[in-house]
């Protein structure tokens, strides 16, 4: 078993990896910038180490420096978390040639699924099913609009490195296809160093829903159903939930068996999600698969009782899976908010110094959090500062709880979208699951007030 | 004359333009970076850069005063 893991994080992840070690007797370590010094986390651990600068270059994606930290306090392995370098092929190279176990998937995997064009390719090759679209890179906004022809508008461009809905954008003919092109194209090697565009099919009102897997690396799969995380803002979830209020036992059950099918033939192990798209009559497509632990892994871990932190861990330290899929269960309902440090309304950034933070307290409620109650909300990182978890034995259950936890929940000093997600929560399309992902276009008016 | 703001705090991450080059309204001049957030600030009327008040990598706050078109 791994002894000494080194967190290669920061916030409520880091938080939470602690947490897992600690009930598993393994010491921890973790890593911080200058502006992350105060922050909860870097006390948490067994240890703590300055990795630099705010600047992630110079601090969170600093795999020289992480690697000597690893190295001066004895660590066996690295959790990556989500986010930084959880999907950096290389780094996960790196860290076997330096000894370190890298919690996670093999790196060849982590670079093929890295790239959306080629994962979707690779997918189809094992039977998944994929929204009608081109599976290689286009060759020029030309050809872009003589396969948008074919395919039909609407079309959804997007970037084979995309990632947090840059340089994807939907085209709804041709004239339009052709205008966005470019201007995506730009965004994308902007961002990512890497141009490729490609197209499919927009799938209208679609669900996003994602299958949890696990894998060992005696070539035991399971899947740990789903988490329906349609609502989203900018193309980033907001809520996410388990199980689905969409899917009936029939498409669950198939959606989970596909996954496993597609995971065993690629050769994944550790945990692992493969997020699709479901239309109105429940045909699911496969959309890319995040090759790390996800941000909304907390609702799996309160319906099934598996901790999955613990299960990456033991399948790092060369653990078979101690259970089958016929002995994973299914309870109750679990429902997870993101706090963003954001304006409710227009979704801008909101960094600054937070003056009060009560939070409720009660056994069904779940608290990730990434500040305390004088937190300066650095401009640095991700606007997340905090995730909501509760739990009921219904849906109805669960969301008056979220209610109830939502209008106890303060933060002041900074501006958060606590009212958004306040709004959401009561609404009565959120309470009979029209849960699709132009939700908060389509109900939440712009100015901030329900529709 | 129109002022472009910078509409929420962060760090300057891309000057598009230079003083003294002509813009057309609409046009991207500026583009903000926070939390991991790119806001690209348009210029509301046509007209030419007489001043960029910052440099790429400043800091700025939300309602700061970044560039004049003339």
């Amino acid at each position: 078993m791994i002894k000494k893991i080194l967190i290669a994080n920061r916030g409520e992840i880091a938080s939470r990896i602690v947490r897992t070690c600690r009930k598993m007797g393994i010491a921890s370590v973790a890593v911080y910038s200058e502006a992350d010094k105060d922050a909860p986390y870097v006390s948490k651990a067994d240890e703590a180490f300055l990795l630099g600068g705010s600047r992630v270059n110079e601090s969170y994606l600093n795999a020289t420096k992480i690697f000597e930290i690893a190295k001066l306090a004895n660590c066996d392995a690295v959790h990556p978390g989500y986010g930084f370098l959880s999907e950096d092929a290389n780094f996960a190279r790196k860290c076997a040639k330096e000894d370190l176990i890298f919690i996670g998937p093999h790196p060849d995997v982590i670079e093929k699924m890295g790239n959306k064009v080629a994962a979707r390719k690779l997918m189809e090759l094992t039977g998944l099913p994929v929204v009608p679209g081109l599976s290689r890179p286009l060759i020029d906004s030309k050809e872009a609009a003589w396969e948008a022809g074919k395919i039909g508008y609407p079309v959804m461009l997007k970037a084979a490195a995309g990632g947090g809905g840059i340089g994807m954008q939907v085209a709804n003919d041709e004239v339009e296809l052709l205008k966005i092109y470019e201007g995506n194209q730009k965004r994308a090697l902007m961002f990512f160093g890497n141009g490729e565009m490609f197209i499919e099919k927009l799938i209208e009102n679609p669900r996003h829903i994602e299958i949890q897997v696990l894998a060992d690396t005696f070539g035991h799969s399971v899947y740990l159903w789903e988490r329906e995380c349609s609502i989203q803002r900018r193309h980033q979830k907001v809520f996410e939930e388990a199980p689905s209020p969409f899917l009936d036992n029939e498409t669950r059950e198939a959606m989970g068996d596909a996954a496993v099918k597609a995971i065993e033939t690629i050769g994944y192990y550790n945990a692992g999600t493969l997020e699709f798209l479901v239309d109105v009559d429940k045909n699911f497509y496969f959309l890319e698969m995040n090759t790390r632990l996800q941000v909304e892994h907390p609702v799996t871990e309160e319906i099934t009782g598996l901790d999955l932190v613990e299960q990456q861990i033991r399948i790092a330290s060369g653990e078979q899976l101690a259970f089958k899929q016929e002995e994973i269960h299914r309870d109750g309902h679990s429902i997870e908010v993101r706090i963003y440090a954001e304006d409710p309304v227009t979704f801008f950034p909101s960094p600054g110094e937070i003056t009060e933070l009560k939070v409720p307290q009660e056994d069904y409620i779940r608290h990730e959090l990434a500040v305390h109650n004088r937190s300066v909300v650095s401009h640095f990182y991700d606007p997340m500062i905090a995730k909501l978890i509760v739990k009921g034995s219904s849906r109805l259950q669960a969301i008056q709880r979220l209610v109830e936890a939502l209008d106890l929940y303060k933060v002041e000093g900074i501006k958060t979208n606590l009212p958004l997600l306040r709004q959401i929560a009561a609404h009565e399309k959120y309470q009979q699951g029209e849960t699709t992902t132009d939700f908060i276009e389509t109900y939440i008016k712009k100015n901030g007030t329900t529709t | 004359m129109s002022e472009i703001i910078a509409s929420m705090a962060g760090s300057v991450w891309k000057i598009v333009v230079s003083e003294g080059e002509s813009v057309s309204s609409g046009q991207e001049v500026i583009i903000l970076e926070s939390m991991k957030m790119e806001i690209p600030l348009e210029a509301v009327t046509s007209g030419s850069i007489k001043k960029i008040h910052i440099s790429e990598g400043d800091f700025v706050n939300e309602g700061d005063v970044l560039a004049i078109i003339e």
